[in-house]
């Protein structure tokens, strides 16, 4: 975990004062909507159908129980006693009062949470995987990194008014938990032959309106040079970026226009300026971040405690143990993911009382860390296996032990039309009901992983493009119509999904996703072919016929 | 539902109000007769054609500090004379999420 | 429209020409662009300072061959949501080491103070009146920065090596 000092703690509290001064001057009347809007944008507050919303940072993914317990205050105090976890490791309140916005900011700011550029057309919450720092296999720990970005985009004197939003992940393990490809910059850490630390380079992915996949603009780019490369790269797109349509804003459509060789000639020439000026970074600045990370005195443990070996014959504690619990990187520990995604709950909503009972569980089990994916869902980082079973009645109390992760029923949805302005059309509900139909965890584990993804509008906040199964709300005629893709993903193989077909209606959108898994289950060579393997293998034909047949 | 965001041209095909959210709250809002706002649909001025639904938001925009993003949103009235709302997007800012708070889950 | 400089409210004792408009006789004047580089020697010789109006999207390197010339450079933000010339900005005072008066005009609000002073704006002609008044206090907001730029602040990142350094030494 990342202990803020007091030069951190200052420019946090220095924001949240700035931020206090343009709410006053705008319930004053002296400054107008229009000048407001992007003040409030750069703070994370947004207005939304019912109210303010407001979106808080959580760099990341990575939350210490008392930080857990303050977003859980806040929304008791402020809000209506819940929050929502997004897919960029945020967390969204949806009632929140803009005269009381100050008081929030400054509660969040004594444990060292902000809110500063979780909106608005500039650098947004650096995000990584939500294993960093415990997952095995790993090249070394991503947040040392994402810090020294985090920093180092924060209040930018030059990138702070871009084109549009710009959003940098970063992963450092071969399996991609934090979907790089589908970020303005993405950063694989990796070694050169000299064993030195670096990045692979990926830009211009996105999903939106105009889906791109991110292309690989450089190979290698050591770490001492990684500040100055992303400022080349933010310095071409501040320039050249369109500003004249909204919708071909962002940096994937400069680097389509322009082709990634010339795009990346153009950042080369501008990189080969600055690359020897002060964003060069010296290993001491390195080892000072790092250093402020704290990482747990593990114990010394068996691989098998007795106690794991007696809760083995409990099929329900198995069941979620087999779905739930990951390796570690450390013998006798476990990655524990807590799905958020309950049978008929709308995915990524967490109350007050789960946040302050998950807190309590992070202190006595996890060494007081929480963790935050892009999927929606928790996890706890380091949990002893022979805590495990105590844990897991613990969270099977709380309604936080549904064995549903990484299956049909982890359903991404954004909050659609039952909260946002944006949308054309109800998210949370065709998810409800999909994790009604999709209740019965054998079925669910007989089909295996499989993600649905579910936006509201063509801006894709569900990240609908790259689900397994992807859904898309539109609106036709005052109705609500529903697109589905399929084969999409948004790991290392990053891929956008394809239409089956026409649109379908809000009450056939759950059938129509129950006749696709029939189709697949029909379809698979044997039971380890997974869905998207299948859709590969047969394209989407065979699925459409099957949907369409009969409508 | 087109979002009323990308509202441009003023053509309204029934009975509308004037909605927006208060400022300093962001609650739902609706314009009254009175040159005001209430969060009760029951209170809003209803307009009938283009010219008035015009001079409505004009006077609704004008009141900056009051309430923001204002624009014009379809109503159905009743027999008895109810004001309900004219479309899904509305029913939901009217009457809240379909989905239960999972407060209450 | 206010001016800001050297902190204060000043005089602006530069008049704005179009295109079009003709040469007063003396005075100090700002030219746009496409004038200046047209005119940039008739102009130069007559008595008065001269300043040029850089559009935001035109290439900042065919102003650099005057910049020794010029008595200030504008830098324009059609709207505040526009910010090509921060980065103009700090090519001008890094890259091409301009030493002259760089001033911000267009939409130019107190919320953006920090960001400008920091891109190696000097001058500053603000919309609002209230704003140019609370210049000096709003420049002062924040003492804590992340990035190096050309305006010298010490970076966290450097205060936080210097704290180390100085623990080490003294106790």
């Amino acid at each position: 975990m990342y202990a803020y000092d007091e030069i951190d703690r200052t420019l946090v509290n220095e924001r949240v004062s700035e931020f206090r001064d343009q709410v006053k001057r705008r319930l004053s009347g002296e400054l107008t909507e229009d000048e407001f809007k992007m003040l409030r944008l750069q703070n994370g507050v947004y207005l939304q159908l019912h109210a303010y919303m407001f979106r808080v940072a959580i760099p990341y993914g990575t939350l210490a129980s008392r930080q857990l317990r303050q977003l859980a205050h806040v929304a008791r105090k402020y809000d209506r006693g819940y929050g929502h976890f997004t897919t960029r490791q945020n967390i969204q309140f949806n009632w929140i009062k803009l005269a009381e916005l100050p008081d929030a900011l400054a509660d969040l700011a004594e444990v060292g949470i902000h809110a500063m550029q979780t909106s608005g057309n500039n650098m947004r919450n650096v995000t990584s995987d939500q294993w960093a720092g415990v997952a095995p296999g790993e090249i070394e720990d991503p947040r040392i990194w994402s810090e020294l970005i985090r920093q180092h985009t924060t209040l930018h004197p030059e990138f702070s008014f871009l084109p549009r939003k710009f959003k940098i992940a970063i992963t450092a393990s071969d399996h991609d938990r934090a979907a790089i490809k589908i970020h303005d910059i993405g950063l694989r850490l990796i070694k050169n032959e000299k064993g030195e630390t670096g990045f692979e380079v990926l830009v211009g992915g996105g999903l939106g309106r105009t889906p791109f996949i991110a292309k690989t603009i450089k190979h290698f780019v050591h770490g001492r040079d990684i500040l100055s490369y992303i400022e080349a790269i933010l310095r071409v797109y501040n320039q050249y970026g369109r500003r004249d349509n909204i919708y071909k804003a962002r940096i994937k459509i400069l680097v389509h226009e322009l082709g990634i060789e010339k795009f990346s000639r153009e950042v080369e020439e501008e990189w080969q300026h600055i690359r020897n000026s002060s964003l060069q970074i010296d290993d001491e600045v390195i080892e000072d971040i790092r250093a402020r990370f704290s990482y747990p005195a593990y114990e010394k443990l068996p691989h098998m405690p007795d106690e794991l070996r007696q809760a083995a014959a409990d099929p329900d504690f198995e069941a979620w143990r087999k779905n739930s619990v990951a390796p570690h990187k450390v013998q006798g520990y476990s990655i524990v993911t807590i799905s958020l995604k309950p049978v008929g709950g709308p995915p990524g909503d967490a109350t007050a009382e789960q946040m302050d009972a998950l807190a309590d569980l992070a202190d006595k089990y996890s060494f007081g860390e929480i963790r935050v994916g892009h999927e929606q869902n928790l996890a706890l980082p380091h949990v002893a296996k022979r805590d495990l079973p105590a844990l897991w009645k613990a969270l099977d109390r709380l309604g936080l032990a549904t064995p549903n992760v990484n299956l049909i029923t982890d359903i991404i949805a954004c909050p659609g039309l039952d909260y946002c302005s944006l949308a054309n059309a109800r998210s949370i509900p065709i998810a409800q009901e999909l994790t009604r139909r999709f209740a019965n965890h054998e079925l669910a584990n007989l089909i295996g992983r499989l993600h649905i993804n579910i936006s509201g509008c063509i801006n894709a906040c569900g990240h609908h493009h790259v689900g397994h199964i992807g859904i898309l709300g539109v609106e036709k005629n005052g109705e609500e119509v529903y697109q589905i893709t399929i084969g999409g993903r948004a790991d290392e193989n990053a891929a956008l999904g394809n239409l089956i077909g026409p649109g379908v209606k809000f009450d056939e959108v759950a059938d129509v996703v129950e006749d696709i898994v029939e189709a697949y289950l029909a379809l698979r060579e044997r039971p380890e072919e997974l869905f998207m393997d299948t859709v590969k293998r047969l394209g989407v034909e065979p699925f459409k016929e099957r949907v369409y047949a009969t409508r | 539902m087109t979002s009323p965001l990308e509202q441009k041209k003023i053509k309204i095909a029934g009975p509308s109000v004037v909605t927006a959210n208060r400022t300093w709250d962001g609650i739902v809002v609706y314009r009254t007769a009175a040159k005001g706002w209430s969060p009760d649909l029951s209170e809003a001025a209803i307009v009938r054609n283009s010219d008035e639904a015009k001079a409505l938001l004009a006077e609704a925009v004008a009141d900056d500090v009051g309430a923001v993003g204002a624009y014009i949103a379809p109503v159905q009235i009743g027999e008895d004379g109810r004001i309900e709302p004219g479309n899904l997007r509305e029913q939901i800012r009217s009457t809240g999420v379909t989905i239960g708070q999972p407060a209450q889950v | 429209m206010p001016l800001v400089n050297g902190g204060k409210i000043a005089d602006d004792s530069f008049v704005k020409l179009a295109v079009d408009t003709p040469l007063p006789e003396g005075g100090d004047i700002l030219v746009p662009a496409e004038r200046f580089i047209a005119e940039a020697d008739n102009l130069l010789k007559r008595a008065g300072k001269v300043g040029v109006i850089w559009p935001n999207n035109r290439d900042i390197d065919e102003l650099v061959p005057w910049l020794g010339k010029v008595a200030t450079a504008a830098l324009v933000f059609p709207t505040f949501r526009d910010g090509r010339a921060y980065s103009q900005a700090r090519l001008l005072r890094e890259r091409y080491n301009y030493r002259g008066d760089l001033r911000a005009t267009g939409q130019v609000l107190r919320d953006q103070f920090v960001f400008m002073l920091r891109a190696g704006f000097d001058s500053f002609e603000v919309k609002k009146q209230a704003d140019a008044e609370a210049f000096m206090q709003t420049a002062k907001r924040y003492s804590v920065f992340y990035q190096p730029t050309g305006d010298g602040r010490i970076t966290a990142l450097h205060r936080r090596m210097q704290l180390r350094h100085s623990e080490g030494v003294g106790t």
